[in-house]
């Protein structure tokens, strides 16, 4: 469903919005501040992995923050939000006290609500064109802490509220991978009513949700519970299934699936290539998360060991950085430290992590760069050398490049690093479609607006077409791919 | 799914199982494998596909009883499912008309070693194998491998049977007596690390099938990578098979023992379990 500006005219026009608009006064709605997201105490929440830092708000705070929002007649909010979400109704409903119809809202274009309250780069989304930042300087609704309340107030109420789904059409499709992309895909296909299979080469459904993004800020009850409203929406899922290997896609074919979603990812982690990275104890964060997260490594009673260390050092500045340092602290590490190139201000991480990971004790080592490791005799490392950088031009990404700086060398003891540079595309698909087009970085072809790929049959979204990218541009991916693979299809199957 | 159709032991330490799983048996290929996880608290682990019936929907592994996960796996019944089973992984063996090859496994590496010498021998080249354990008990497939190689030659550290010697003395002695185009080595590093020595010095082509630790065999964590010519490779999908003259064995070695303390706590835990 696309959002026109008459549709949204019309419904902000409705009976009971213009009704909540005029009970509070605009200079009032001004006058609140905040409200703040209730956290569990650093020192408290850095003794487990699997306690959530962020809280939630209490109704009464969900509330009065939902009283602030101005209910736009131009909501400039719903343009910063990848998958559209009509914002100022979800809020206000949240404001009036009908907290499952701000669930239902949120569910009319937003398959995983509690997952993106949670991970999504607010600032640099919705909450960047909300009207306060933009016309009044002032800090934004807080539309993030808001989603995750209607869509944890829904999920905790035992109301589950599955959406409808069209008389099932009988043709099948396949998606490929279980990450975001793929879960939102595969529930707009079956509400279109066709017959959807996911397909996972792991044996957990979720991709990065599962194995990457710990459960200190997204609990894996979360991810399930959306998991399970699929489910009984009527979609299937394969696990230890890889696409390409178990089954080619002619074996799929021959069994009837007419339509293709690829969305496998950017699995692949990036080393830097220097001196002595394959010492033991220097890990990507891949594997490092994996063991954790996917694993349950952390625990006493599963197989999967980790390695602890009492001075950490992880490599790099985004969201999979953050993760990971935050996990070694709370495996027992004295020291962990961001090793990064770049300033804080260029840093990709969300903002909440990084003021997190700095309330926990993590050490910022800003404008450094690793240039080799050092080991013991057996070959555990014990310590690198790095240099320090300046901020040059900026270069093609429109940031600041580093350079080096002449003589500043300098050496740091650490027993464990984990190397979180970038991921590069999952190359299993593409290797096995030679008339598939792929970029020189292996990242997917397709037509931007519909999602479709050199190949009619097959479309992609998410970080395989995109490179790393975030959570909801992904599910953004899986909602075009969706729409338009349904009229492929339907046009298909006329002819 | 991922049923254990049937259960023979080689010997206290060495297990062929049966199990069924009808799209890896269709889909599999020499050289390949699959990761396994035992029950929902069970670490990823991988094993070569020893063989494969299409037909009856069924792959082989041979196990060797190492620490948790394989005795896990082992103490499944038959009848007993695998919780996870996920293949095949890898890229098959390159197999092709060559002339003469040279196959040599050591320990459990013969049971990956068997479908290679049997695609090596029908695609029309001589095979012979040399195969090497430390006594005994811990020869394995010698019957299955023999019906695919032209000649067999079975040694073992202690002299316990066949021949007395390593696996190196038993290739030496061939590599001297007749032209060998190609060696494929599969078994523990150390023998690799030996094995590829020894052809480097006849300028032998030689490929070795890497076990590196790896997690989730799919090219995600990097926990598998070893350096092959100067560069990193990730054994689950540039291998497992690798050109042996251009591997860091020294540096897989190392590597082979990065967990080797949290593995013995496991392994020590589990057995007070028992
Ligand atoms: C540690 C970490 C933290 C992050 N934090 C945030 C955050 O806070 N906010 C945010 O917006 N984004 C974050 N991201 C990025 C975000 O998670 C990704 O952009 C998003 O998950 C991409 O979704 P996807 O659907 O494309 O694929 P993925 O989530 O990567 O899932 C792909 C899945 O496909 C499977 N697969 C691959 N090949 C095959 C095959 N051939 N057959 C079957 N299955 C296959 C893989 O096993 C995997 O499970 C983070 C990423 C990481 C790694
Ligand atoms: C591609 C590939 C194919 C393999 N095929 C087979 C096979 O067909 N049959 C088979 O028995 N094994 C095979 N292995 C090895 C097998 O995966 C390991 O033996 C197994 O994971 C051990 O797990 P564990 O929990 O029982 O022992 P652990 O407790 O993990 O280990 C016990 C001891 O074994 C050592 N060890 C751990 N992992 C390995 C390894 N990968 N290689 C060598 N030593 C190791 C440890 O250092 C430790 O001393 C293969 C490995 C790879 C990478
Ligand atoms: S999905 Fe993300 S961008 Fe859209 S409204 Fe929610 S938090 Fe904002
Ligand atoms: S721009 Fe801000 S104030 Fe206006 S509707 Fe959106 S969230 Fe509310
Ligand atoms: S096992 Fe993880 S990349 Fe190879």
């Amino acid at each position: 469903m696309s959002l026109t500006p008459e549709y949204l005219k019309e419904e902000r026009n409705q009976e009971w919005r213009a009704e909540l608009r005029s009970k509070t006064k605009n200079k009032d709605r001004m006058l609140i501040s905040r409200v703040k997201m209730p956290e569990l105490a650093p020192e408290i929440r850095v003794r487990y992995q699997d306690r959530e830092v962020n809280m939630g708000l209490e109704p009464e705070q969900a509330q009065k923050e939902a009283t602030r929002c101005m209910d736009c007649a131009n909501p400039t909010c719903i343009e910063g939000c990848p998958v559209n979400i009509n914002i100022p109704k979800f809020i206000k409903y949240i404001e009036k006290g009908e907290i499952l119809n701000a669930a239902a809202t949120l569910k009319e274009t937003n398959a995983l609500p509690a997952v993106c309250g949670r991970v999504c780069p607010q600032e640099k989304q919705c909450e960047s064109r909300c009207f306060y930042v933009d016309k009044l300087d002032k800090q934004a609704v807080a539309i993030g802490h808001l989603e995750r309340f209607a869509a944890d107030f829904e999920r905790n109420s035992g109301v589950s509220n599955v959406p409808e789904t069209a008389k099932p059409n009988g043709i099948k499709v396949a998606t490929v991978g279980s990450g975001p992309a793929s879960l939102s895909f595969a529930g707009d296909m079956v509400k279109y009513g066709y017959d959807v299979t996911v397909f996972e080469a792991l044996h957990e459904i979720g991709g990065v949700l599962k194995y990457g993004i710990p459960e200190f800020r997204l609990p894996n009850s979360v991810v399930d519970f959306e998991l399970e409203n699929l489910r009984k929406m009527g979609v299937k899922f394969e696990t230890n299934y890889i696409v390409g290997r178990t089954s080619s896609f002619d074996d799929l074919k021959e069994e009837g699936y007419k339509g293709f979603f690829v969305a496998s990812g950017a699995g692949l982690p990036r080393f830097m290539e220097i001196p002595g990275e394959n010492y033991n104890g220097i890990l990507s964060s891949n594997e490092y998360l994996t063991r954790v997260n996917l694993m349950g490594a952390s625990t006493s009673n599963t197989d999967t060991p980790v390695l602890r260390g009492k001075n950490v050092a992880v490599i790099g500045g985004g969201n999979t950085a953050m993760d990971s340092v935050r996990t070694a602290l709370r495996l027992g590490a004295e020291r962990a430290i961001i090793i990064y190139r770049r300033s804080e201000a260029e840093m990709p991480a969300r903002i909440e992590e990084v003021h997190h990971a700095k309330e926990e004790g993590v050490e910022f080592m800003t404008l450094c760069n690793p240039l080799e490791y050092f080991a013991n005799e057996k070959g555990r490392v014990k310590g690198m050398r790095l240099n320090r950088m300046g901020l040059g031009e900026p270069d093609a990404s429109g940031r600041r490049r580093p350079m080096p700086i002449d003589g500043s060398e300098f050496e740091l003891d650490v027993d464990l690093v984990v190397v979180a540079v970038g991921v590069s595309p999952n190359p299993l698909v593409p290797s096995c479609l030679p008339d598939l087009k792929v970029t020189k970085w292996g990242t997917i072809v397709v037509d931007e607006e519909k999602m479709q790929s050199s190949i009619p049959d097959l479309f992609a979204g998410g970080d395989i077409v995109r490179g790393g990218a975030t959570v909801i541009l992904a599910m953004g991916d899986g909602r075009r791919a969706a729409e338009n693979m349904h009229q492929f299809l339907q046009k298909t199957s006329i002819n | 799914m991922n049923k254990i159709i049937s259960k023979e032991y080689f010997s206290d330490k060495v297990v062929k199982l049966v199990v069924e799983n009808p799209l890896i048996a269709r889909s599999r290929k020499p050289g390949n494998f699959v990761m396994l996880r035992i029950g929902e608290d069970g670490e990823r682990f991988p094993l070569t596909i020893a063989g494969a019936d299409p037909v009856k929907g069924t792959i082989t592994l041979v196990v060797q009883i190492m620490g948790v996960s394989s005795s896990k796996l082992v103490a499944l019944e038959v009848g007993e499912s695998i919780t996870d089973l996920v293949g095949p992984l890898g890229k098959p063996t390159h197999i092709e008309k060559i002339g003469t090859i040279l196959a040599a496994g050591g320990g459990v590496g013969v049971a990956p070693l068997l479908p290679i010498v049997e695609a090596f021998k029908k695609a029309g080249n001589r095979v012979v194998t040399v195969i090497a354990a430390r006594n005994k008990d811990l020869i394995i497939l010698e019957d299955e491998i023999r019906k695919w190689s032209d000649e067999l030659v079975v040694m073992t550290d202690d002299g316990s049977y066949g021949r007395q010697g390593l696996v190196t003395a038993g290739m030496e002695e061939i590599i001297q007596r007749e032209k060998v185009d190609e060696c494929i080595v599969i078994g523990p590093a150390i023998m690799m690390k030996f094995a590829s020595m020894l052809t480097k010095k006849y300028n032998i082509p030689t490929q070795a099938s890497l076990n590196s630790i790896m997690v989730d065999g799919t090219g995600m964590c990097g926990a598998c990578r070893v350096t092959v010519g100067g560069k990193t490779k990730f054994t689950c999908v540039d291998g497992p098979e690798f050109d042996a003259h251009q591997v860091n064995f020294d540096e897989m070695l190392m590597r082979l023992g990065g967990y080797v303390q949290e593995e013995k706590k496991a392994t020590e835990i589990y057995s007070q379990k028992l």
